[in-house]
């Protein structure tokens, strides 16, 4: 029972493709929870209700309709045909936007709870001793919802890696370009190789509780030294 | 007041599980889905059973299977799953027999656009072409036996997409996100369904025959339901039924030939 050198490409690209998905989501949800935290505006609800909406289709579901967008007849398809780009099915940039839409709930939803929790204050002390919005942001805002943050990278990373129905949808399962782990689990399930699948999913088990134990443990620090100011 | 309440849901009760007894629970492998309703809907215009069915990949009815899952009858979309449950001792003995060979088709939706089919892969005149999973799907085993045979395995490889099932490989043509996909036959083929695009019917000799087989499953033992169903499979009115949909008949095998 050991993993084959399929095996170990498909961890490879399921890491590949977390930690990718998760740093380009960390950057745009950013100013979208920043936003929802923050504004009165109207737009506030339907926004809010936008960002959640991946939740609700079943992900096999969701992934038929992203084929048919970023297909050579969909809406996103013709625009990144436009760019030249071709089509994003079969890609791995492809299965990048898929899980960005996928998981952006995931990513929202903690930062804005942490900015809220901030709530005012302490931004405007800051800019009544003369920090500037960015100042403000990078000294004030992001080490008081840190914790926010690691809950989003966590949430983020882990919701990507156990990703499948989407992927399955508009990967094609091509080596080392879509065919990540989930899909490479359930090819040997589906064919009756049910002891390579008790492999990787076990290795993929333990990988994952010791990457969230570090990032709890680390988290659990972070707070222990004083980052609770203002919850 | 409350003694006649009692009465009626025991009679209600009794009602309920005496029409039970008279419910068929079949597996039914994904691609013969359509073919399958056609026949349920033929079968219980005379018969008092009622077919209920469930569709789903074979693999996974495998597992099911195994783990006690009620189905009396499973139509298998290959011959491994049943020739499993078999070695599992989970299968009626000598039950298994080969309902319907399948036939693949080169498939794409633009008219015209699949004739002239092998200059086109070997030229790579299209972007991708997609085929089911070979390693799960029997389907995707024959297109890999046909790309083998005409010598464009090499040529073609780097635009393979591979789909779950021949189901998903539809969906990627039929989306128009592969040019060309080999597909089965039957999901061009069968009742009110309209014909789109073009495709390649792929001579027989080209790959080993795509047998599909069904099991009679130990749970069918307390019932006749199941036995009924599968006298009723081997009928002609059946057998022309599963023609129709583009399937061949082993016993026709031998007297047909090919095309």
């Amino acid at each position: 029972m050991s993993l084959s050198d399929g095996d170990i490409a498909t961890i490879w690209l399921t890491l590949r493709l977390a930690t990718t998905v998760t740093v380009l989501l960390l950057i745009f949800a950013t100013p979208v929870a920043w936003w929802l935290a923050r504004t009165m505006s109207w737009f506030k609800g339907p926004l809010s209700a936008i960002v959640a909406l991946p939740l609700v289709l079943p992900p096999t579901v969701l992934g038929f309709y992203l084929l048919l967008a970023m297909g050579p007849n969909g809406a996103i398809g013709q625009f990144t045909q436009s760019l030249g780009l071709g089509t994003l099915p079969f890609t791995f940039w492809g299965l990048v936007v898929a899980s960005m839409v996928y998981s952006l709930p995931f990513v929202v939803q903690p930062i804005q709870n942490a900015i809220e929790a901030i709530g005012n204050r302490p931004i405007e002390a800051a800019a009544t001793l003369g920090a500037g919005p960015i100042d403000r942001f990078f000294t004030v805002v992001l080490p008081l919802a840190k914790p926010g943050f690691m809950t989003a990278t966590i949430l983020g990373f882990a919701h990507t890696v156990g990703e499948f129905g989407i992927v399955l949808m508009i990967g094609g399962s091509i080596p080392g370009e879509t065919r990540v782990v989930s899909v490479q689990i359930y090819d040997h399930v589906e064919s009756l190789e049910y002891a390579q699948a008790h492999a990787l999913s076990g290795v993929m088990i333990i990988f994952s509780f010791v990457v969230l134990l570090l990032l709890y443990t680390f988290q659990r620090k972070g707070k222990a030294v004083g980052m609770t100011y203002g919850r | 007041m409350n003694v006649k309440k009692w009465l009626c849901f025991i009679l209600l009760s009794a009602l309920a599980l005496s029409l039970e007894a008279k419910l068929v629970h079949v597996a039914v492998a994904a691609n013969f889905s359509n073919t399958m309703k056609s026949l349920v809907k033929e079968f219980e215009k005379t018969s008092d059973y009622q077919i209920v069915l469930s569709f789903g990949s074979s693999g996974k009815f495998y597992a099911q299977i195994k783990q006690g899952a009620p189905y009396e009858l499973f139509f298998s979309a290959d011959q491994a799953k049943p020739d499993a449950l078999e070695k599992d001792g989970l299968v009626i003995e000598n039950s298994r027999f080969t309902y319907a060979i399948g036939r693949l088709a080169v498939w794409s939706n633009r008219p015209n656009f699949a004739n002239k089919i092998k200059t086109k892969l070997k030229e790579g005149t299209f972007n991708k072409l997609a085929i089911a999973n070979p390693k799960l799907a029997p389907y995707g085993a024959a297109s890999l036996q046909v790309l083998s045979h005409l010598g464009l395995t090499d040529d073609t490889q780097a635009k393979w997409v591979r789909g779950e099932n021949v189901a998903q490989a539809y969906q990627f043509v039929s989306s128009g996100n592969a040019d060309l996909g080999f597909i089965a036959l039957s999901q061009l083929l069968g009742r009110n369904k309209m014909q789109q695009g073009s495709y390649w019917l792929v001579p027989r000799i080209m790959h080993h025959p795509i047998k599909q087989d069904a099991v009679l499953l130990r749970s069918a033992e307390k019932s006749q339901g199941a036995q009924v169903f599968l006298d009723f499979i081997h009928t002609t009115k059946a057998q022309n039924i599963i023609a129709e949909y583009g399937y061949l008949m082993s016993n026709r095998l031998n007297t047909e030939q090919g095309i």
